[in-house]
């Protein structure tokens, strides 16, 4: 059977006969397209859950480091010098959650205020041992020194030792771990 | 049908526009012409109507369990541990997931009934007959796999009702005669339902299943354009002699309005009232009252009748004559009256099936709502089920992390060890348990492979390239290094 469009040949329905123009595709062109915009009307509403459910990981923090515990604020009150603590961190993989153990620091309190330090050296990430003997935080790669508040004093790193995020609720220090990009002047969160 | 692909008239006529030369531009290349012939120009004796639009809904309704399910597995791992915890995670977390996981849940229940109106419609028209018994085979086949579907899929979520009604569904397979309890454990992998019955299912469900229905599917089509639409009951079912009318439009129309509507219910239904999620299967649960999805409880209750030397009747003899009833039946019933009235017996026994099916599942409804004791186990399911969609989502534990490196470390040397290496600050470039970071190599299982003495003289001593790589000579007392090197040697 020969398919084209002037040919009419065995043609039954609503085809108006006298239309040029008209092709085999579109030739019912009203129906068409409104079947066309139906389905698509109702496609692109079914998509919207598709995509969404296809992006959850992108649209939503599925690996994000919760706040962990460190302790209870009157651990902390009398503090004079900065007391290492390990903490458990929860991080989410999707459905699953990986557990680990890091340390960090809890400086004395300034004005009732907690802070919390990172570890984790600036230069080049070695974590740093607070140096009772010197009162001071010195990294036993090369030796960057800094103050009691983490403020440098010496050495390769380009900024003062990373501040954790903090808070503290119904009693219990929390903070939310985190790794920060080194060798730079900034303080800048590893994603 | 060669000449369908000859453009008419010559290439270039300056009054052509732009689409019609696009369209010319495909059709001379791929055909486009001849194609959308093949899928939109089907005649149909007697014209469109309504009750011919179940072929077209079911093709639907495929696509969107296929597309649904695509989409599921994104987010789903088909083992025993883990199952669950994806489920929960797709139904609590995954933006969208409880709509497109119920989404999917009725589809199958959609599936079944759209396939009852089909197979409904075809017997009570006819259509099945004057040449069509493969055509009619290769559907029966194809309702025969999307139940196997549905059974399988039924698995999946391995919650307590998934997992108690596969039980019994596993069970039942071993009835059959001879290869009765190779069957069953063919079908859990074992002996029990576990981890590898899940496997096996998820196979079917995702890979082999749907496979076949692919290509029954296509034989399906293929053969229904073969024999040509049977046309209305009073139509020649060889030989049609009613004025025809074109697939498209009106047909299309009929067909893409009946599936646009039942994609908006399943879609109203998915959204108001979310198909629930319950417990992990707990296989110590002796309690438990296991029920089959709607459509299979006819087959539930049936069973119950046939207790014991019976029970082989029940599973096996009088379901495998059915089967033989339905198949065959364009073979039992060769005139080429088509008119319902006219069909007496033959439109007699499938009410009567139909209406013991139907009969069937009320009993089972019915049944357990009178046994105070099932009733009452069903509530407390229930209302666990509603308990569990209450709680938030709780992640599962990785196994590899925080406490498995540590096991291990059970020699008080080593133990000294871990003191050392975290206060020397080797965690900083080793990582945790030395799995290693971006500044330095993974430790555990390399440093096991080494003698004492080479680990002792690497520390002291760091190759060049070591030194490269920005390690430090370890300068602590020989007895720390000692308990360095204990911590070491039992990393795995
Ligand atoms: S890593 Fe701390 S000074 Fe280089």
């Amino acid at each position: 059977m020969n398919s084209s469009p002037t040919s009419g040949e065995g043609r039954t329905g609503a085809a108006p006969p006298s239309q040029v123009e008209v092709e085999p595709i579109n030739r019912r062109s009203f129906l068409g397209v409104l079947l066309g915009f139906g389905a698509m009307v109702v496609g692109a509403a079914l998509s919207v859950p598709l995509l969404r459910f296809a992006l959850h990981p992108l649209l939503t923090k599925t690996t994000d480091i919760g706040w962990s515990d460190i302790g209870k604020i009157e651990e902390f009150a009398s503090l004079t010098a900065p007391m290492k603590k390990l903490i458990t961190v929860d991080q989410r993989d999707g459905w699953r959650k990986i557990v680990s153990e890091k340390a960090i620091y809890v400086l004395p309190a300034k004005d009732g205020v907690l802070r919390v330090l990172s570890p984790i050296c600036p230069h080049l990430g070695c974590s740093i041992p607070w140096v009772e003997a010197k009162q001071q935080f010195i990294c036993p790669c090369h030796t960057a020194i800094f103050t009691l508040d983490g403020i440098r004093v010496s050495g390769p790193a380009p900024r003062p030792m990373d501040d954790l995020e903090s808070k503290v609720e119904e009693g219990v220090l929390k903070v939310r771990y985190q790794y920060f990009r080194q060798l730079i002047p900034t303080r800048e969160v590893l994603a | 049908m060669a000449d369908a692909l000859t453009p008419n008239g010559k290439p270039n006529e300056p009054h052509l526009n732009r689409r019609r030369r696009i369209y010319r531009w495909f059709d001379v290349r791929i055909g486009v012409g001849s194609l959308m012939h093949e899928a939109l120009d089907e005649p149909i004796p007697g014209g469109a109507r309504w009750a011919y639009v179940f072929g077209s809904v079911l093709l639907f309704l495929f696509i969107s369990q296929t597309i649904t399910g695509i989409f599921l597995a994104l987010y789903y791992a088909p083992t025993a541990d883990h199952a669950h915890t994806t489920l929960a995670y797709i139904v609590k977390e995954v933006t969208g997931g409880s709509f497109l996981r119920s989404l999917h849940a009725y589809g199958s229940s959609a599936v079944v009934i759209v396939m009852l109106l089909h197979l409904t419609q075809t017997f009570l028209y006819g259509a099945y007959k004057g040449r069509r018994e493969v055509l009619w085979i290769s559907g029966c086949a194809l309702l025969g796999l999307m139940l196997a579907m549905a059974f399988t899929g039924y698995l999946l979520p391995w919650d307590q009702k998934a997992y108690f009604a596969t039980t019994v569904g596993t069970n039942m397979a071993s009835e059959v005669p001879l290869i009765g309890s190779t069957l069953k454990r063919l079908m859990r992998g074992g002996n029990e339902m576990g981890t590898l019955t899940l496997s096996r299912f998820f196979v079917g469900h995702v890979f082999l299943l749907p496979g076949a229905i692919l290509g029954l599917i296509a034989a399906h089509v293929f053969l229904f354009r073969k024999a040509g639409a049977a046309g209305p009951p009073s139509e020649d079912p060889i030989n049609p002699k009613l004025p025809t009318e074109r697939f498209y439009p009106r047909q299309v129309l009929m067909d893409t309005v009946v599936a646009l509507l039942m994609i908006c219910v399943l879609g109203l239904f998915s959204y108001f009232s979310p198909t629930e999620l319950g417990p992990k299967a707990n296989p110590a649960d002796t309690q438990y009252v296991p029920r089959p999805e709607w459509f299979y409880l006819p087959v539930f209750q049936w069973l119950k009748y046939f207790k014991g030397s019976l029970s082989i009747v029940g599973i096996v003899v009088i379901p495998t004559l059915t089967a033989i009833l339905v198949v065959g039946l364009p073979f039992f019933d060769r005139r080429l009256e088509r008119r319902p009235w006219r069909r007496p017996i033959a439109v007699g026994i499938y009410l009567a099936i139909m209406a013991t099916l139907i009969t069937f599942g009320w009993l089972s409804r019915h049944e357990d709502q009178l046994d105070p004791a099932i009733a009452k186990q069903v509530a407390k399911q229930n209302e666990e089920t509603e308990r569990f969609m209450r709680e938030p989502f709780e992640p599962e534990a990785a196994a590899s992390s925080l406490s498995a490196p540590n096991v291990s470390v059970l020699d008080p040397a080593a133990v000294a060890g871990k003191k050392i290496y975290d206060g020397e600050s080797c965690d900083a470039c080793h990582g945790e348990n030395g799995v290693g970071t971006n500044a330095g190599p993974k430790l555990a299982g390399a440093t096991a492979q080494k003698s004492a003495e080479e680990l002792t003289k690497l520390l002291r001593h760091p190759t060049p390239k070591m030194i490269e790589g920005e390690m430090k000579p370890v300068e602590i007392p020989d007895e720390d290094l000692k308990a360095l090197v204990a911590y070491l040697k039992s990393l795995k």
